[in-house]
């Protein structure tokens, strides 16, 4: 008992034996061996992570803390990995894993039954597909259990021949592959991949599609996305956060910026709600949601008020003139005595460049000494001209080689000033402003209207500097746009507010030469308009020269996008080391088209607000579909399927009609083309002829945490129950697409799903395969957040029946090949189509918008629509194809955004060093093996290699003019493989594939290659650019920075089916990234539901909870035409009223209540509530930086701007 | 003098990111298993919030921890008198309500359901009966609820805020949340060894790690009722209670404890300090606002030749000494005076530090228009959205004294570095800044360094623990070499 006297009863034991107890805990620390891993879930995390082994069983990981060091002055980055990461050994041996082969019951019945009566297995198929009644069963039973176990060599046949049948009846591009973000597990990836290009199928894109793609970078910067490592956080003295909950999403980088602010920095969180990262903020600027876009515009009124025009900073505006397409030509047309901008003058308009080579595609300084126009080097014009070397930042004239100054502003130079008329798409007007002007006498004698894109940009921001126009007379001034009175409307914060943040920014930027970053993501990126909100930021960042700067610039995470060793591993996943044209579909065309949400929606003017003055046929009119139609014919995007005919019949239709050679097949086809006898699928994408057939998902959950619009996905792939009860609008507003009344239900054959957890889209898949986890097989990982290189290793071997997803697609390519010996006895000869592609010479396609099927312009493949290629297939041997590194690697060598290399040497010691395989005569290397794949792709990459990344650097000195090769001469010995990785992270090395320098330890910061090497931007000036002057952009009114409008409800047709049954509110439906669960995954993981709330919840704030007699931890149900989700409130007012979140993403497989408003159905997830609209102008091509690359360049899955109707759940049924 | 060695930890709330890695990292290795289930030995809570168990720092309920009594102090759980009427039944004892049913899903359904009319789904069953069970209350049940009127509304430390300080958590251009990440504090003055009638509790004396001996332990859960911070629980599976080991296995062999490894937000330090056990009682009996500064007093200078040689006498070895000059612990604690014990009105003298997080500036609304109220540069102190009452309560005995100095002193360093790195603030500013907050330039400098610029080994400065000499009391190392592993100890059972 205690003895409160004295302070003796505090036991301090030291007695051995007493203690001896202590082995209890001791032993259970114990462990047999610990193995290096990490985690292929897209969180962009891409830790290094110990998996600990006890008695032949994965006990717990712990992170690894072993990361190279970067240079003094930098925290670390250990120890990297969340609560996600650390509870995944959860799954591997949990009653959620997939064991062994499933497949639905209906389906195994039918098919033993035709196999009984069908000795081929694609003649059985064949006869359960041409069936009706008999599809129709195992559709309609998708998602409805009854699932059974089956043995891998049945399987296996059912798939191989659902493939061999697909391909001879309908064409190989019928089949097709979905697994998102290679970067996280890119073997794995690989695997699906490469087997679906050998076959011909389709490889569907995910960046794009999941919205993570920001299709500002590409517009500014002609790149996907390139950011800097968090570890160049640290080195920022303001960091503006927005969108982007750095806790919830980045978790194992958020130190960085906690560690700035402790070192001086700065941190303000733009955040409707307070989220978990306000918590850091300094200033938490509570904005209202979606109204980012009128934060930066007057920000940019601000920052070029105050550090521009008032305060001219040294810094900024060399800057702006180097590095920025400001100072180029902008042509203003008249009309009515009003001017408009338009597109940049081309420099063959004036007589000293008439005849340049590309005159289209260069473009014109106003030189300050000669007081001329000149040339500037660097444009897409000189990148794809037969001059090598004059691609770069030099500020030179591309013909005469002599300095050029160019003018920033015609202000005190000029000929005077013109009204311009502007739009005001936020309170729908126009507004006419004076801009500066010069006149330039063209060759044809005639003098043309010209002013510079910065001067354009000043009027845009309302800086008025003395004109004449409808200027803002003050930062007061809240009637017209851009001023800090005018956001407050929108941002609903304090002018104050703002010009603190301006000052703070503009004094920063000033300061410390550009170390103002701006953190962003899916907050912004996910609104319909969200390209245009990252614009506003991004030109704050390039006002202030805070671009290709360390601790400078944008940085976006959404998704994992940045896969280091781009080369090897892009032929390898897409086969093009045995076929170089591969099918790369964007995926967000791809089911807007196919899962028919087209079929839901009016003309996108009904949301989206584009300028009044149209010319007659603009772009900015009608529905998206048919813009997406004449996309598609242009040669700006792809489409598979491509035409309403099999391409392998359509080759044998041209040899029959006695085309010969290449050139005449492809001829006909162009032909037939133009006579409407052959189609492209799009245009009819409802007809039997057009639907995809078979669908592969891996690694990804491509039905329920991806699938926007799920429940039209479930309606029109699946063709079993769904909860949308929208009806067809489009009847009417489409003319380029053929209207079918009845669209139809279930266009999928089979669809088959890897995993290994029984997610949404394994429970509605046709067929599951077990597929080892990320501690049981061999593969890579990188990602944007670090420069680090990552293996996936087997701590234990695949559990259960699983297997690898390499070695499962490998299994299925044996199996299919042998299955294609009856039915492909020969090499067969098929059609591919392909868009015009960036970093090609499609790039300078198409200056203005002609269309060759009204006949304004040639039909001509790679110029005026797509490309086409005539390829030929040996389906026999797709297996043996499938497991050799092919010679088209050796022939061609490799190159990714525009870089080149030859390996032919290193390919040869591939040969003879080993492994190998062997087949018609020849070797190759071999990537049969998870390992190989591995090893070829270290051995082949720049970053990976340091003899090829010289190689690289040559070839782009050839290609710029410019001294490059000493950013590799230190790292040539550099050499690494699998194995080495697996004992140490090891540090990526320079390479010109990645616009970031990281020498010495420097922290990865895009784009310091391009400002400090002069490098060009793969753009149309080859600079970054403020001004957007493709034809379509100008239709759209997004040439220049604005604000539009946030889609409306009623516009939106979110509600236009629904009814309010009891007390209902109506709120915008927000589905960030969520802090339980990485998209989907891990939120099922007993873990991540305990220490949340054992189901996904839905945030409400406290009196619009109220107001609906909701109080916390109550059922509610969420709904809207899309569908429904039951779930419980989490209610607090962290979350403003009006808006609603539900975290990306739940799954409908775990406490998932039914739903009395939809007939007591099971109620859905997340993406029950969304559909997809794409934004239009987001599809144009063949012009520039506006030229389609896979994840790269087209519209994105946007879905922030939905609304819902939410209740109290009235019942509650399981 | 009678000096101790104690293993001793801080955390840096302003750089907890809220993850609950840690509490995994844990959970994975301690506490995955038949009757543990529940156990959070590491747990993390949204502040303002009510925590796990719910409520745990209302000890007019719980009864945890010491009162002052006759000039000395008592456990208020089992005071002499109460130990027999409360032996059987304590009121005080927290029940599975207040922490929660344990639960999982019915995977199985996933794959074994028929086929029907309808998708199946993986309902909640209980892990304690099997049953379907709703799903009421979890570990971390009010995670992110900042503003909830519920939780957020029901926090302890918001007793003596005025109605305009509450009023703030329910505005949402006012309200703010942090994290408050905890373990077993690993006390001085351990209420839950004092409370076991069995003894089965005890402090190591090598490194003040509290155990609970599992094969004493007889299931009278007062170590449970004791602990004001209810970091002892009750395993039902093999009837002994069960608590933080603070990873001792990891510790002895060089590694940091797993929740401390896992901390990606790279906020926790650990470190060895020497204390002086004779000024224990003292410390332990002074008023309120004297604690802190008295908890302060029994940590001893590593440095000064008195204390070592006392150490050396009282058997600590040569090394630990040097351990406890590198720890990072005693900078924060003693020389800087920036990380403050929590509650240290329970009089356990917790041996886990924390330091105060900044929080963003005020703002208001007026007419639809949210604007800022304050023009400072960085975290306004006195317009703080976390109220320094709030924080005063949990970190300085309801005094806010020694939170203020602690944020002053954050300021100031970041003012200084601001001067360093951009110069927009001049350093006459910034060195006026750091004079007010009992700063200087070199200690600014070491403050941001161990801050920001950490290493692992920065933070984590483990003691050797010379098992060596700990076996050797048993049996020869080197015999011990050869045979350890071969047999274990019997995991405990319940009763003897």
């Amino acid at each position: 008992m205690p003895d409160q006297k004295t302070i003796g009863w505090i036991k301090d034991e030291f007695k051995p034996q007493s203690r001896s107890w202590e082995e209890f805990y001791r032993n259970r620390w114990q462990h047999d061996k610990v193995v290096r891993s990490t985690h292929g879930v897209n969180c962009t995390g891409s830790c290094t992570w110990m998996i600990h082994v006890k008695d032949g069983i994965v006990t717990w990981e712990m992170q690894g803390l072993d990361y190279p060091s970067l240079e003094h002055g930098l925290p670390p980055y250990e120890p990297r990995g969340c609560q996600r990461g650390i509870s995944f050994s959860w799954y591997l041996y949990s009653p959620l894993r997939v064991k062994y082969p499933y497949m639905r019951g209906a389906l195994i019945d039918l098919w033993r039954k035709a196999r009984t009566e069908h000795e081929d297995p694609v003649d059985a198929w064949k006869s359960l597909v041409t069936n009706p009644q008999a599809r129709a069963r195992w559709q309609k039973a998708r998602g409805k259990g009854g699932l059974r176990r089956v043995h891998w060599d049945e399987v296996l046949e059912l798939m191989a021949a659902a493939n061999v049948h697909t391909i001879k009846e309908h064409g190989p591009d019928r089949i097709a592959g979905f697994s998102p973000i290679p970067a996280m597990s890119m073997i794995s990836y690989a695997g699906g991949s490469r087997l679906m290009q050998l076959m011909g199928g389709i490889s569907l894109s995910f960046y794009d599609w999941y919205c993570d793609l920001p299709p500002a970078s590409p517009e500014t910067w002609g790149e996907q996305t390139d950011v800097q490592e968090s570890a160049d956080w640290y080195n920022a003295k303001l960091l503006a956060v927005m969108g982007s909950n750095l806790n919830m999403t980045r978790t194992p980088d958020c130190h960085f910026a906690a560690e700035a602010r402790h070192n001086g920095t700065k941190m303000y969180v733009f955040s409707p709600d307070f989220s978990q990262v306000a918590k850091y903020a300094d200033h938490w600027i509570s904005l209202n949601a979606g109204q980012d876009g009128a934060w930066w515009m007057a920000v940019n009124h601000v920052l070029l008020t105050e550090f521009h025009h008032q305060k001219q900073v040294p810094y900024f505006l060399d800057y702006t003139k180097r590095f920025t397409d400001a100072p180029y030509l902008v042509e203003l047309s008249e009309e009515d005595n009003v001017f408009a901008p338009g597109q940049l003058l081309r420099a063959n308009r004036v007589k000293k460049y008439e005849k340049i080579e590309n005159g289209d595609w260069k473009f014109l300084f106003w030189d300050t000494k000669s007081k001329t126009p000149k040339m500037p080097l660097g444009s897409v014009g000189f990148r794809w001209g037969t001059e090598k070397g004059k691609w770069n930042m030099q500020m030179k004239d591309g013909l005469d080689n002599s300095e050029i100054d160019p003018i920033l502003t015609f202000l005190n130079d000029g000929d005077g000033t013109v009204p311009v008329r502007l739009d005001n798409f936020a309170e729908g007007s126009e507004i006419v402003r004076h801009v500066p002007v010069m006149y330039v006498k063209t060759s044809d004698g005639k003098k043309v209207t010209v002013t510079t894109v910065y001067d354009l940009l000043m009027a845009q921001y309302g800086v008025g500097r003395g004109l004449k126009g409808e200027y803002p007379k003050d930062y007061d001034d809240a009637t017209v746009p851009y001023t800090p009175a005018w956001s407050e409307q929108y941002t609903g914060i304090g002018r104050k507010d703002l010009l603190q943040f301006a000052r703070e920014w503009g004094v920063t930027a000033e300061k410390t030469n550009g170390k103002c970053t701006v953190i962003i993501g899916a907050g912004i990126n996910h609104w319909y308009h969200g390209n245009l909100m990252y614009r506003s930021a991004i030109h704050a960042l390039m006002f202030s020269g805070c671009i290709g700067v360390n601790g400078g610039g944008l940085a976006h995470y959404v998704g994992q996008e940045k896969l280091a060793p781009m080369e090897p591993w892009s032929a390898i996943a897409f086969a093009k080391d045995w076929y170089p044209p591969s099918r790369l579909q964007n995926a967000p065309s791809w089911h807007y088209v196919n899962s028919d949400q087209w079929r839901y929606e009016r003309a996108f003017t009904d949301y989206h607000t584009v300028p009044q003055h149209q010319k007659n046929g603009s772009l900015a009119s009608g529905h998206t579909m048919d813009l997406q139609v004449k996309a598609v014919r242009n040669g700006w995007l792809p489409f598979y399927p491509q035409f309403n005919k099999n391409t392998i019949e359509l080759v044998k239709e041209a040899e029959a009609a006695g085309a010969k050679t290449n050139e005449e097949i492809i001829n006909y086809v162009v032909k037939q083309l133009k006579e409407r006898k052959l189609k492209f699928s799009v245009e009819d994408p409802d007809a039997p002829e057009n639907w995809p057939r078979v669908w592969y998902i891996w690694r990804g959950n491509a039905l329920m945490s991806s699938g926007k619009g799920h429940e039209y996905f479930l309606r029109h792939y699946l063709g079993t129950h769904d909860n949308a009860i929208a009806e067809d609008l489009a009847k009417d507003s489409v003319h380029e697409v053929t209207w079918h009344d009845q669209a139809p239900k279930g266009k999928l054959d089979l669809i088959v799903d890897l995993n290994f957890r029984m997610d949404t889209s394994a429970l509605y898949s046709d067929i599951i395969l077990p597929a080892a986890t990320w501690y049981e097989k061999s593969d890579l990982n990188s990602t944007d957040m670090h420069s680090f290189i990552h293996p996936l290793s087997a701590a234990v071997p695949p559990c259960w029946e699983s297997k690898s997803d390499w070695a499962i697609f490998r299994s299925l390519a044996k199996k299919f090949s042998e299955l294609a010996g009856k039915h492909f006895p020969q090499p067969v000869r098929e059609l591919v189509t392909t868009p015009l592609l960036h970093d090609t010479p499609a790039e300078i396609a198409q200056k203005e918008i002609k269309d060759w099927i009204t006949g304004e312009v040639e039909a001509l493949p790679g110029k005026t629509m797509p490309s086409f290629a005539l390829v030929t297939r040996d389906y026999r041997n797709v297996y043996n194809q499938f497991i050799a590194f092919g010679p088209q690697v050796r022939a061609n060598g490799l190159g990714a955004h525009g870089t080149k290399y030859l390996v032919e040497d290193f390919y040869d010691e591939a040969v003879t060093t080993g492994p190998t395989v062997e087949f018609d005569g020849k070797r190759f290397p071999s990537i049969k093996e998870d390992e190989q794949v591995c090893d070829t792709i270290l051995r082949f990459a720049t970053v990976t290699n340091g003899e090829l990344a010289y190689r690289s650097y040559k070839n782009m000195e050839e290609k710029t003019g410019l001294p490059l090769v000493h950013f590799a001469e230190k790292n040539r010995g550099v050499r690494v493989s699998y194995a080495e990785l697996q004992s140490k992270p090891m540090r990526l090395i320079n390479s010109p594939m990645w616009s970031g320098l990281m020498d010495n330890g420097r922290a990865y910061s895009p784009f310091t290659y391009n400002k400090e090497a002069l490098v060009p931007w793969r753009t149309l000036t080859g600079r970054q650019h403020f001004y957007l002057d493709h034809p379509g952009y100008i239709a759209f009114g997004e040439h220049l920075p604005t604000f539009k409008p946030k889609p409306t409800p009623t516009q939106y047709a979110d509600l236009k089916f629904s009814k309010e049954e009891g007390k209902t509110v109506m709120l915008n439906y927000l589905t960030p990234h969520g802090k339980w669960h990485i998209h989907s995954t891990f939120g099922d993981n007993l873990r991540m539901t305990t220490l949340s709330r054992g189901t996904e919840p839905f945030w409400i704030n406290e009196k619009d909870a109220e107001e609906i007699g909701i109080v916390d931890n109550d059922w509610v149900e969420v709904h809207n035409d899309h569908g429904v989700v039951v779930t419980r409130a989490a209610v607090s007012v962290r979350i403003p009223p009006g808006i609603c979140i539900i975290y990306h993403s739940p799954e409908r497989t775990y406490s998932v209540p039914k739903s009395p408003l939809r007939e007591n159905r099971r109620a859905g997830g997340h993406n029950s509530l969304t559909r997809t609209r794409l934004k239009p102008n987001l599809m144009v091509g063949g012009y520039g930086q506006f030229t389609y690359h896979f994840n790269y360049w087209g519209p994105t899955g946007s879905n922030r701007d939905t609304h819902v109707l939410v209740r109290k759940l009235p019942k509650l049924i399981w | 003098m009678n000096v101790r060695s104690q293993i001793s930890m801080v955390f840096h709330l302003d750089k907890c990111i809220g993850c609950h890695t840690c509490s995994i990292a844990c959970k994975n290795i301690w506490t995955d298993r038949k009757g543990a289930e529940y156990m959070w030995w590491n747990n993390v809570e949204t502040k303002p919030g009510t925590g796990y168990p719910t409520r745990w720092e209302d000890q007019e309920k719980y009864h945890g921890g010491w009162e002052k009594h006759n000039g000395s102090i008592r456990l208020k759980s089992t005071g002499k008198g109460r130990i027999i009427t409360n032996i059987f039944h304590n009121p005080s004892m927290p029940t599975m309500d207040d922490y929660y049913e344990p639960w999982t899903y019915k995977y199985e359904d996933l794959f074994n359901a028929p086929e029907g009319t309808d998708q199946p789904t993986a309902r909640p069953i209980s892990m304690v009966t099997g049953e379907y069970m709703n799903v009421e209350a979890g570990p971390n049940w009010d995670d992110d609820l900042g503003g909830s009127p519920v939780y957020a509304e029901n926090d302890k430390n918001l007793d003596g805020l005025t109605p305009d300080q509450r009023e703030q958590l329910f505005a949402i251009e006012r309200l703010v949340f942090f994290y408050f990440p905890r373990i077993c504090n690993h006390c001085l003055n351990p209420s839950c060894v004092a409370a076991c009638p069995s003894g089965a509790l005890y402090k190591r004396g090598e490194d003040g790690i509290v155990l609970i001996d599992q094969k004493r332990c007889r299931a009278w859960r007062s170590c449970v009722a004791a602990c004001p911070y209810k970091k002892t629980y009750f395993n039902w599976s093999t009837g002994k209670s069960e608590k933080c080991i603070l990873c001792y296995p990891r510790l002895e062999t060089g590694q940091a404890p797993a929740c401390f490894h896992s901390c990606v937000g790279r906020i926790r330090y650990l470190g060895v300090l020497l204390y002086d056990a004779d000024k224990l009682e003292e410390v332990a009996n002074l008023p309120d606002d004297k604690l802190v500064e008295g908890q302060r007093s029994l940590i001893l200078d590593p440095n000064n030749p008195d204390v070592i040689e006392a150490a050396r006498q009282n058997g600590i070895h040569e090394s630990v000494i040097e351990s406890a000059q590198h720890s990072p612990v005693y900078r924060f604690v003693k020389e800087w005076k920036i990380a403050l014990p929590p509650h240290i009105e329970y009089r356990t003298l917790p041996m886990l530090f924390y330091v105060p997080p900044m929080s963003p500036v005020m703002a208001n609304q007026q007419d639809g228009t949210v604007s800022s109220v304050s023009d400072d540069f960085f975290h306004d102190i006195e317009q703080a959205r976390v109220p320094l009452k709030f924080l005063g309560n949990l970190f300085g005995a309801g005094g806010e004294g020694k939170v203020v100095y602690a944020l002053k002193k954050q300021k100031a360093v970041r003012m200084y570095r601001r001067a360093l790195t951009v110069g927009d603030i001049t350093m006459e500013t910034a060195e006026r800044m750091l004079a007010e907050a009992e700063s200087s330039k070199e200690e600014a400098e070491a403050i941001y360094r161990l801050t920001s610029l950490c290493t692992f080994e920065d933070r984590f400065v483990i003691p050797p623990m010379h098992r060596e000499e700990a076996i050797e009391m048993l049996r020869e190392p080197h015999e011990h070499r050869s045979s350890v592993g071969f047999g274990f100890v019997e995991a405990p059972k319940r009763g003897l």
